[in-house]
């Protein structure tokens, strides 16, 4: 079947209501974000419609300017720990046979039903000196005295890791199926080792899928707001944390505005310059 | 059994029969819409539970308005929503029940619809401070209860109970103290004040305010916790991972009735008194039930049923309600309470919640 170019208005139908709903469910409700951004404060009321920087330039500061560094840094080590977690995971996964596969995605898809309450919740519980895991470790008589593993940043990483977790499996798997086997059998009958032919075959083959995992890890974890407080000290309060007491706590939403957008921006230039950098490489 | 579940039932049957069922369970609620009924928003947990098992059942009775009860987040959430909402001409709740701060907050919108006192007779009944006006007059909320926050400390790790406030600065408590995260809840100002300053007026200046502040970064290694959701305390709190910290009176009262090892303390500063309003939303159309409810709950037989079964310190002057002295002493005390500062976090928020932050996440 060949694929014609739409030619009448009628062909375009099937297209309304997808932008339909990018346009109700996105577009208006980010313009609305923006415009609240410039608008008035009103101290111990709500906003009052304006066009000011206020709420960009009490941002720009080394308090925030140090928060966003913690957010990014959080989000960067979330999205390596996934992906160098995930890839072998995966790749493994993809050689079993079909029944233990779907046990694997099953179990995997069913962490995604967790809400991210649960997860913190559950961490915590396991993190803490009366019920946590260090109980097991005294009684197995490696550690003489249980201890709270919480709050830190151990803790912070161990449960993002574990709720991104499943994301980045479900989006390397596709790409990992369908790698043709014959490549690393390949590299095999030239004498690599299993490691070394993951390394130099497999890896290389699938860094476009790589870069785009990292990627979108990378904004999951970004937009991560309550395992930080449920799991870390207030240094380990993401921007997230300040946009929600903000916007919820001291009901300024101007300045939760601003933030928000700040970050949406930082973000998408980072995306932007992975995806240069990706391209660039390609090229020499 | 087997011959049982090899009868072949049709698809359409299966169909039928659940739309047959649902529309049977949707039936009751179709009626009672018919019913005069009233949305009221209490805080969620022990708070609403309280109130669903001993107080709505009996307004129920006594009125034939239904209570829908909504539970609420405390903090400004609810009034973000429920000023949203208005906004769109809503109401998530007909009458909530509103902190002071949210109460100034949502006067400055005229969120609030004024109250007709004429029509709440019990009016008279209550301890002036707890009628919330508006700057000309109006009335825009009605004290529903108040409650103390305290010092509460885990029995089996601490066996005395501590005296002061001056705990929370003791080295010996060193990661041990579960406070409040936001500096609009927690009142930690005004126990510094109160506590090393000789009184909450040292917070009438920038200076003094700075001072507070100081003080107040001494207790930041002790503390483990600052905590915005209360579940999250007060679990840590009864299992002793974190053994000591402010709380509220009331809640923690209750969990100790319930064999919890947890006890609150009135420290020889005061505990911190804050109260609840109750607010009828300008968007609600269920005004005269709000009115039959506010004034129902300014009974002061009412208020002494609340003190007795929520354990929150009643509204209503002392004299009327028969609380015996151990039933009062149960939910309030006679040291002279902390009152919050309110004005201040109308006034200067966004530079206290901003010198906050950076305490405590600095």
């Amino acid at each position: 079947m060949r694929r014609e170019a739409p030619q009448k208005l009628s062909d375009y139908g099937p297209l309304f209501f997808p932008a339909t709903m990018l346009i109700v469910f996105f577009v208006v409700p980010f313009a609305t974000m923006i415009a609240v951004s410039f608008f008035q404060r009103q101290q111990g009321g709500f906003y009052v419609p304006a066009f000011q920087f206020a709420n960009y330039e009490r941002f720009l500061s080394l308090f925030f300017a140090n928060v966003l560094g913690f957010s990014l840094m959080l989000a960067v080590t979330v999205a390596i720990c996934c992906v160098v977690l995930a890839v072998p995971f995966t790749y493994l996964l993809t050689r079993m046979r079909r029944k233990v596969q779907i046990v694997w995605l099953v179990a995997l898809l069913s962490v995604l039903s967790l809400s991210e309450v649960i997860i913190g919740f559950a961490w915590s519980t396991l993190f803490s000196r009366t019920a946590g895991i260090t109980n097991l470790l005294v009684m197995a008589g490696i550690m003489s005295e249980a201890k709270a593993l919480l709050p830190s940043f151990g803790a912070v990483l161990t449960g993002m890791v574990y709720q991104a977790f499943p994301y980045t499996v479900l989006v390397l798997y596709p790409a990992l199926v369908r790698l043709d086997p014959t490549l690393t059998e390949a590299a095999r009958t030239l004498g690599a080792s299993p490691i070394k032919a993951f390394f130099t075959v497999v890896v290389p083959a699938l860094r476009n899928t790589i870069t785009a995992t990292l990627i979108m890890v990378f904004i999951f974890a970004l937009g991560s707001y309550l395992l930080p407080q449920l799991l870390g000290r207030p240094q380990h309060w993401t921007l997230s944390v300040l946009i929600t007491d903000q916007a919820i706590y001291q009901s300024n939403m101007p300045f939760a505005a601003a933030m928000a957008v700040f970050l949406v921006l930082v973000t998408l230039g980072l995306v932007a310059l992975t995806v240069l950098a990706g391209r660039k490489g390609e090229a020499a | 059994m087997t011959d049982f579940l090899k009868q072949n039932i049709g698809r359409r049957a299966v169909l039928g029969a659940g739309l047959a069922g649902a529309s049977m369970l949707a039936m009751p609620s179709i009626l009672r819409a018919q019913d005069k009924s009233l949305k009221v928003g209490v805080y969620g947990g022990y708070f609403k539970d309280s109130f669903d098992k001993n107080i709505f059942p009996d307004f129920t009775k006594a009125t034939g308005i239904a209570v829908e009860a909504i539970a609420e987040p405390t903090g400004e959430a609810w009034l973000v929503q429920l000023d949203q909402a208005a906004k769109a001409g809503q109401a998530p709740a007909d009458v909530s029940m509103m902190s002071q701060v949210a109460m100034l907050k949502g006067q400055a919108t005229e969120l609030w619809a004024p109250l007709d006192m004429a029509k709440i007779k019990n009016g008279s009944n209550l301890i002036d401070r707890f009628v919330n006006k508006y700057p000309d007059g109006r009335v825009a909320g009605i004290g529903a209860v108040s409650w103390y926050i305290t010092l509460v400390t885990n029995t089996d790790v601490y066996k005395e109970a501590p005296t002061s406030w001056q705990a929370f600065w003791d080295p010996a408590n060193a990661d041990k103290l579960g406070l409040l995260a936001l500096v609009s809840n927690s009142f930690l100002l005004e126990v510094t004040a109160k506590t090393f300053l000789g009184g909450t007026n040292a917070l009438d200046t920038e200076e003094g305010i700075q001072k507070a502040f100081d003080k107040l970064a001494e207790v930041k290694p002790n503390v483990r916790l600052w905590y915005r959701d209360e579940a999250q305390f007060e679990q840590a709190l009864k299992s002793g991972e974190i053994p000591m910290g402010q709380y509220y009176h009331d809640v923690t009262g209750l969990a100790a009735a319930d064999g919890n090892p947890v006890r609150s303390t009135f420290p020889k500063e005061g505990g911190i008194q804050d109260s609840g309003c109750w607010a009828l939303s300008r968007a609600s159309t269920k005004v005269e039930e709000a009115h039959v409810f506010i004034d129902y709950m300014s009974q002061p037989s009412i208020q002494a049923l609340l003190s007795r079964k929520v354990g929150t310190s009643p509204t209503v002057k002392r004299e009327l309600m028969d609380l015996t002295d151990a039933e009062f002493a149960a939910v309030s005390s006679d040291i002279e309470p902390i009152i919050p500062r309110y004005d201040l976090y109308q006034t200067k928020s966004d530079w206290l919640n901003q010198k906050w932050t950076e305490l405590i996440v600095g």
